[in-house]
């Protein structure tokens, strides 16, 4: 076996950087439960999108502070996969979405059919 | 005859599952006669191994072994094994079309006929392709990174055998019972549990299921070993072409096969425990299968061309005797088809109507990824333009693809247009279209590695006269046989057919038979060629580097020893063995022990339980799922407790060694 380039530097994490991750991890999470338990008086879009946005930006704290995805590890090898990773699942799942979505509006499944034949014949 | 097959009853039994004497096809003449080929042939084959006493070296030295090399070439002979098998598929279908046109109902029944065509295309993509392009991946990259083996080499070995597995139930399913009758992709309702009845189908699961274990795995392994294994000083964009292609290769695997896996395992469901993922009623949608199983089958056919363009950017490198032209667009053109392969999959279904929008969009897409490969095309054109080329047996094939491929690339590239498409769907000129790529690119590939590494494997050349029988009868064979599906596919003639009314349709027919008859004589040639060469060997024998290459794979003995390189070599550029010997390196005799994996049973015994887990779970022979189940984990957990993995080579013995091969 080849010599195995020591490549561990930083991976795991020092206890300090670990507790700002818990830190920002409990602000995120209090924070929209206080959005909701607190009745805060927003507009209930907002409140919605104020809540997804610190749950995307819980995933991002998670990613960076506890799975140590970063340009430093592995040679920035996790940051590229990492973010490799998400554009497949976009697109998959995305892609999936906006083609099953205009078949099914196109090819008229059974139970619209139905109701366009109760329809017809409702009119007829 | 065409209406005259039944199946046999559905009954089940405690011990034997479903599987009953009625499903061994003894009245099927055809089946009874390959089966006794086949059975005297491997009983030849097993008496001659106990009279040569061969069956301790060939468990000793391959079945366990852990070395890459020897993995790889096992992959080779997999796929070389399984192309039979597949071609044979491939003669029969041609012969049925040549004979049944108007009114006459040739020789193959429909119930026959259909298992042939999906045996044929799961063979030839899952068990001749697939093993193919990863045998040379496994044998080439390491040596060319200057590493001694794969990161984890058990693993290796593990994936391999899964591999065979999978193998060995398609083929059980031609002697017991039958295979599945819907086409390679398997597409619902048809292979759903209400219009396959029988093993086929499960056959087919449970075998790409198996199978796929092992190439995911294998692709974990390959971009662990290019990523932490490099000889040191060897920066990523010094890294061989061929290196680059596999990595973007097992890139595309690990994205591409899990959704393999959980498409199939929706459908599994539907065929076991009555779920409606892909059913016609009760919510299921067909369409769903087809979307997903293709997001998986547009990254494949890239999994399965791009180490094949890896192979030929070395082969025209070097018998160009230059560098690779614009070695970074290489790369970078390969990196893009990594990422536009996964927004190209719509296309394999433009009329199943999700409108114009979402066509146009993928028809554009679908253009666009053309665009790398058209600069790879370029690319190789200018690194031969002004070289001194040989015309070697590699590079025979290599031109033979360039010509072969670029075709075959533009019929894509007419069927990238949607109203083209709803023309041409389903039609033989797709048949033809995907045959010319994989043909002109994959196979031909595989053929100018073949010729390119086997002096590196086995230390002697390819008997040159057999070499171009070879590829003369593949190349011409080729055109005579899928030109005509072309012209055919332009009249509207659809795929699959078992008969047709239309005569004036034969003569197409019978020159695409006489095609693939021409390629039998090209496969006959090949292993002909392995015949005389290996009879041959001392006329042939080649030094460390026949064909003044340039990349470190060239820089150890032919074959190279299990360690791969006596020391590590510290890399300062691109093309490292061209500046190796410009600068007269010479191996020092100052060895330090080398550390190496220890050979191991573990593989091949959790794939044969998996073989027999497949096998119960395709018969219903649950007691016999349970057992395999649980003996696959406990080998595999027990596996974990085994410490005695590794060794060192010592000193004196690598002398000794290396001595022994630079006299031979």
């Amino acid at each position: 076996m080849s010599e195995h380039v020591n490549t561990h530097s930083g991976s795991h994490g020092t206890m300090g950087r670990l507790m700002i991750g818990f830190a920002m991890a409990a602000i995120l999470t209090i924070l929209p439960f206080g959005l909701v338990m607190g009745e805060v008086d927003l507009p209930r879009n907002l409140t919605i999108a104020l809540i997804m946005g610190m749950g995307a930006l819980q995933i991002i704290v998670h990613l960076v502070y506890f799975l140590h995805v970063g340009t430093s590890s592995e040679e920035g090898w996790t940051l590229v996969a990492t973010i490799f990773s998400v554009i497949i699942l976009v697109i998959v799942l995305a892609g999936s979405l906006w083609v099953m979505h205009n078949m099914n509006e196109n090819m008229m499944p059974m139970p619209d059919m139905e109701q366009m034949m109760n329809l017809q014949s409702q009119q007829g | 005859m065409a209406t005259g097959h039944v199946q046999p009853q559905e009954t089940w039994s405690p011990i034997f599952g479903r599987l009953t004497f009625d499903w061994i096809p003894y009245h099927e003449p055809i089946l009874i006669g390959t089966f006794l080929g086949v059975g005297l042939a491997g009983l030849i084959v097993l008496a001659l191994m106990t009279r040569f006493r061969l069956w301790l070296p060939l468990w000793r030295d391959w079945v366990i072994s852990v070395d890459h090399k020897k993995i790889g070439i096992m992959y080779m002979v997999l796929g070389f094994i399984m192309m039979v098998r597949g071609f044979a598929d491939a003669l029969m279908m041609r012969l049925q079309q040549a004979l049944a046109a108007g009114g006459a109902e040739g020789y193959l029944p429909p119930h026959h006929y259909d298992q042939v065509f999906t045996a044929h295309g799961v063979i030839m993509i899952f068990f001749v392709a697939m093993p193919f392009v990863t045998g040379i991946m496994n044998y080439v990259m390491p040596t060319q990174i200057g590493a001694r083996d794969v990161a984890f080499p058990f693993l290796n070995n593990f994936s391999f055998w899964m591999t065979v597995a999978g193998a060995l139930l398609v083929n059980i399913s031609l002697f017991i019972g039958e295979f599945a009758r819907v086409g390679w992709l398997a597409f619902p309702p048809l292979s759903g549990a209400s219009y396959s009845t029988g093993p086929g189908m499960d056959y087919y699961l449970w075998a790409l299921q198996i199978a796929g274990v092992g190439t995911t795995l294998s692709g974990i392994n390959l971009i662990a070993t290019i990523l932490k294994m490099r000889a040191p000083g060897m920066k990523m964009m010094m890294m061989p072409i061929f290196t680059w292609n596999t990595l973007i290769t097992n890139v595309l695997i690990v994205a591409a096969f899990p959704v393999l896996t959980a498409t199939l395992a929706l459908l599994t469901l539907d065929r076991y425990l009555d779920f409606r993922f892909f059913t016609n009623d009760f919510g299921g949608n067909a369409m769903m299968y087809i979307n997903l199983i293709w997001i998986w089958g547009h990254p494949e056919v890239y999994i399965l061309i791009i180490p094949i363009f890896g192979v030929f950017s070395e082969i025209v490198a070097t018998f160009s005797r230059k560098p690779l032209f614009g070695y970074a667009t290489m790369v970078w053109a390969t990196a893009c088809i990594m990422v536009l392969s996964f927004v190209v999959w719509l296309h394999h279904f433009f009329t199943m109507g999700s409108g114009a929008n979402v066509n146009t969009f993928f028809g554009i897409t679908t253009m666009i990824i053309a665009v790398p490969t058209g600069v790879k095309i370029f690319n190789w054109l200018f690194t031969m333009y002004r070289g001194r080329v040989r015309m070697e047996l590699p590079m025979y094939w290599t031109i033979g693809f360039l010509v072969t491929f670029t075709i075959g690339g533009m019929t894509g590239v007419l069927l990238a247009v949607p109203p083209v498409d709803f023309q041409l769907h389903n039609t033989l000129f797709l048949v033809a279209h995907f045959h010319n790529v994989i043909i002109g690119g994959v196979v031909f590939g595989v053929y100018a590695a073949v010729t390119f590494w086997w002096p590196k494997a086995f230390g002697f050349k390819l008997d040159d006269r057999w070499g171009k029988r070879a590829f003369w009868g593949w190349f011409v064979g080729f055109y005579l046989a899928f030109m005509p599906l072309y012209a055919l596919g332009l009249m509207g003639v659809t795929r699959r057919m078992n008969s047709y009314a239309d005569m004036g349709w034969q003569p197409y027919f019978l020159v695409a038979a006489l095609g693939a008859v021409v390629i039998l004589f090209g496969i006959l040639s090949t292993f002909m060629c392995f015949y005389v060469s290996i009879r041959d060997r001392k006329r042939l024998a080649c030094g460390g580097d026949p064909w003044d290459a340039r990349t470190l794979e060239w820089a150890n003995q032919s074959p190279p020893q299990k360690y791969n390189f006596p020391q590590d070599i510290v890399v300062t550029g691109r093309d490292m063995f061209w500046k190796m010997k410009e600068e007269g390196f010479k191996w020092s005799t100052d060895y330090q022990p080398i550390h190496m994996p220890k050979d191991t049973a573990t593989g091949v015994l959790i794939s044969a339980f998996a073989l027999a887990f497949g096998f119960a779970m395709v018969w219903y022979i649950w007691w016999l799922a349970i057992l395999s189940f649980v003996a696959m984990l406990a080998i595999g957990i027990a596996h974990t407790f085994n410490y005695n993995r590794d060794y060192y080579i010592q000193p004196d013995e690598i002398a000794a060694t290396e001595a022994k091969g630079a006299s031979a």
